[in-house]
């Protein structure tokens, strides 16, 4: 690679010798996003991401009618796909391609908010447990183990089953199914540093174990965990559609995609588009996130591939 | 030298490694029991949580104030949360999982009742899957980079990303309403009803011992769209996970060696590599056997198959928290089993884990 002319952006954010954190901050995601395009697979699943995150937040801009009160009742329903409705009307008369547009927020919000709560969860546990050893590495990894010894899916429901149905329930069941695949692993990482050098001079400074671990285990353990929750985006979103789907997860007349396929399946045989098009949507949206989980492993985590 | 004497060495060596198999085993039982324990510790407090008073349950809405203190006390509620648990353990090993408000069954006759259709239809589909996956996942491996890899890689990710649910529906759309060469949605046609005798509850077994074969014509066109839909996800599964073995197992020497002994290149794949990778395959297998009892849950709902997963759905749609739970202990139990199973043979398989420690 030829070096790039000195006085460019990219000469500064390539540069050996950064002046200042930010600067050495910047140039190593700047050399990681230089790695990662070289990927079209990730940056097409960066792509389907991207265009997720545009369609909720223009919803209301780009949708042609109202996801939630639909149109005439007797001539408007399970309309075929045409320029009108470019994916027909469902059911009740209502818009797909709406009911798909605002849908992608829930999707999003799903998304989010258990990521939001299971990296520090798992942060938290997995680092504890790999810094402490001794008993409290035995009974935080036994809770792991038996939350991991669990299918998945059957515990939300179960959960779900006792907090009622509702998509802010669904939410805090995932939640707290998926958590510990993320302890497992920032504990391993913690393990591998847990003796080295630096982290002794730390300690020998007179640092407090909060301030080791939140200071300098967890930074460490960040990359690692944040590439398996995004690998994970897709699972989650499928448990959601799943609880969706069996009228556990979002409650009509939310535009759930799951949910979506779940009313549609009576108009199956005739009126294919009804359940069809969400499905789609879900296929498509797990799909990106799968990409991108696997272009940020290879970036990041070189290991962690074949 | 006898050969049959083992020399000090070898008696050494199977001495520890027998001690070390005991004390590995006994570790590997008190965190299965602990595991249990845990479930079932989480669904008590589920069952705790619930908004559904179960004295209410029971008594009903017109009972007595007098009535209702005597069935709480007769239930236990008023004694310490930790003295209650005890007595659900005590209940639940003793084989009471409660009655079913739904069906008014005992929870564990109606899932002894269900569970066969869940077992014969992962059964199936953990067949397929492990049928075709493992030879794509050593073709893919060979023959790395090359459009097979490719295509294999195709199917990983499209098995990944596609809801089971609305696949499931597309299947039926296209193999039975659109081609016809299916049946729908169920176990069985109407028609055909009652004429088997159930003996081990798997409907394909039972016809084909008690020579029903038109029943069982019957029986295979309903499962095999499920099953396949199943062994298609366990087989994304699969394949991924037999070429990342693979491809493990033939960057090792010994299989420079084998080339250059000139061993035939389908002996150096098949018999020394495959072999190899077998190990780890077979926990795999079984972890995949496992996802597909949960996959159940899904499928099941989708084909109106009468199975544990429908059961659960259907008791949790009708707040009938003793079956909910009862179906969550009994997954949950299969789950434990299944993968104390698969560590053990691994430890049995792999010399060389059999040798350490």
């Amino acid at each position: 690679m030829t070096a790039p002319a000195s006085g460019t952006l990219k000469a500064w954010l390539l540069t050996d010798a950064p002046a200042s954190r930010n600067q050495a901050r910047l140039g190593r995601f700047y050399r990681g996003w230089l790695s990662f395009q070289t990927n079209p697979l990730a940056l097409v699943g960066l792509g389907i991401v991207l265009l997720l995150v545009l369609m909720a937040l223009l919803a209301e801009v780009i949708a042609p009618y109202s996801p939630v009160v639909g149109g005439d009742l007797r001539t408007e329903r399970l309309l075929a796909p045409s320029l009108e409705h470019l994916f027909g009307t469902d059911g009740q008369a209502r818009d797909i391609l709406s009911r798909i547009l605002y849908g992608s927020r829930l999707t999003l919000m799903v998304v989010a908010l258990v990521a939001i709560i299971t990296t520090p969860i798992g942060l938290l546990i997995g680092t504890t447990s790999g810094y402490f050893g001794g008993w409290v590495d035995s009974v935080l990894m036994r809770l792991t183990d038996i939350f991991l010894a669990f299918p998945r899916l059957i515990l939300a429901l179960a959960f779900v089953a006792a907090l009622g149905p509702g998509i802010e329930n669904a939410i805090l069941a995932i939640a707290v199914t998926s958590w510990p695949p993320y302890a497992r692993l920032a504990r391993a990482e913690t393990l591998t540093i847990r003796n080295t050098d630096y982290l002794n001079a730390i300690q020998l400074q007179g640092a407090s174990s909060l301030r080791i671990i939140w200071g300098h285990v967890i930074p460490m353990c960040l990359p690692s965990v944040i590439v398996r929750v995004t690998l994970d985006m897709a699972g989650i979103i499928l448990t959601a559609a799943g609880l969706g789907f069996l009228g556990l997860g979002a409650q009509p007349p939310l535009p759930e995609w799951g949910a979506m396929v779940a009313d549609g399946r009576r108009f199956l045989i005739d009126q294919w588009w009804v359940p069809t098009v969400p499905g789609i949507a879900i296929f498509v949206v797990s799909l990106g996130f799968n990409l991108l989980g696997d272009g940020l492993r290879d970036v990041l985590d070189p290991k962690g591939g074949e | 030298m006898d050969p049959t004497t083992p020399t000090p060495a070898e008696e050494r060596l199977g001495a520890s490694s027998a001690g070390a198999i005991l004390r590995g085993g006994v570790r590997l039982l008190v965190s299965v029991a602990l595991t249990f324990l845990g479930l079932l510790l989480i669904t008590f407090l589920i069952g705790r949580v619930v908004p559904v008073d179960p004295v209410l349950a029971m008594v009903g809405d017109r009972a007595s104030a007098a009535v209702y203190e005597k069935a709480r006390l007769e239930l236990g509620l008023d004694r310490p949360l930790l003295e209650q648990f005890w007595m659900y353990l005590e209940k639940v090993f003793s084989g009471d999982l409660g009655t079913s408000v739904l069906t008014a069954n005992k929870v564990v006759d109606d899932i002894a009742r269900v569970f066969p259709a869940t077992l014969e239809l992962a059964t199936l589909g953990t067949l397929i899957g492990t049928l075709f996956g493992i030879p794509l996942g050593v073709l893919a491996a060979v023959r790395r980079g090359s459009l097979s890899d490719q295509i294999v890689r195709v199917f990983g990710l499209i098995g990944y990303s596609a809801p089971i649910f609305w696949l499931g529906l597309m299947g039926l759309l296209v193999f039975y309403a659109r081609l016809d060469w299916t049946a729908g949605p169920g176990r069985l046609d109407i028609a055909y009803d009652y004429i088997v005798t159930p003996e081990t509850g798997l409907l394909l077994v039972d016809s084909a011992l008690q020579g029903e074969w038109e029943v069982f014509g019957d029986a295979f066109r309903h499962i095999i769209l499920p099953a396949c839909l199943l062994g298609y996800y366990s087989m994304a599964y699969i394949s991924r996970m037999t070429r990342s073995f693979m491809l493990n197992e033939l960057s090792q020497e010994y299989i420079v060696a084998a080339r250059v002994k000139g061993l035939s290149e389908r002996r150096i794949i098949w018999g020394h590599a495959l072999r190899n990778a077998a190990v780890p395959l077979v926990t795999v297998i079984a972890l995949s056997y496992a996802g597909l009892l949960e996959g159940s849950v899904l499928t099941e709902t989708v084909f109106a198959w009468p199975g544990l997963g429908q059961y659960i759905t259907n008791s949790l749609q009708n707040a009938d928290m003793n079956a909910v739970l009862g179906g969550t202990i009994v997954v949950g139990t299969v789950f434990v089993g299944l993968n104390l199973l698969s560590d053990l043979l691994y430890r049995l398989l792999d010399p060389r884990v059999r040798m350490r420690r």
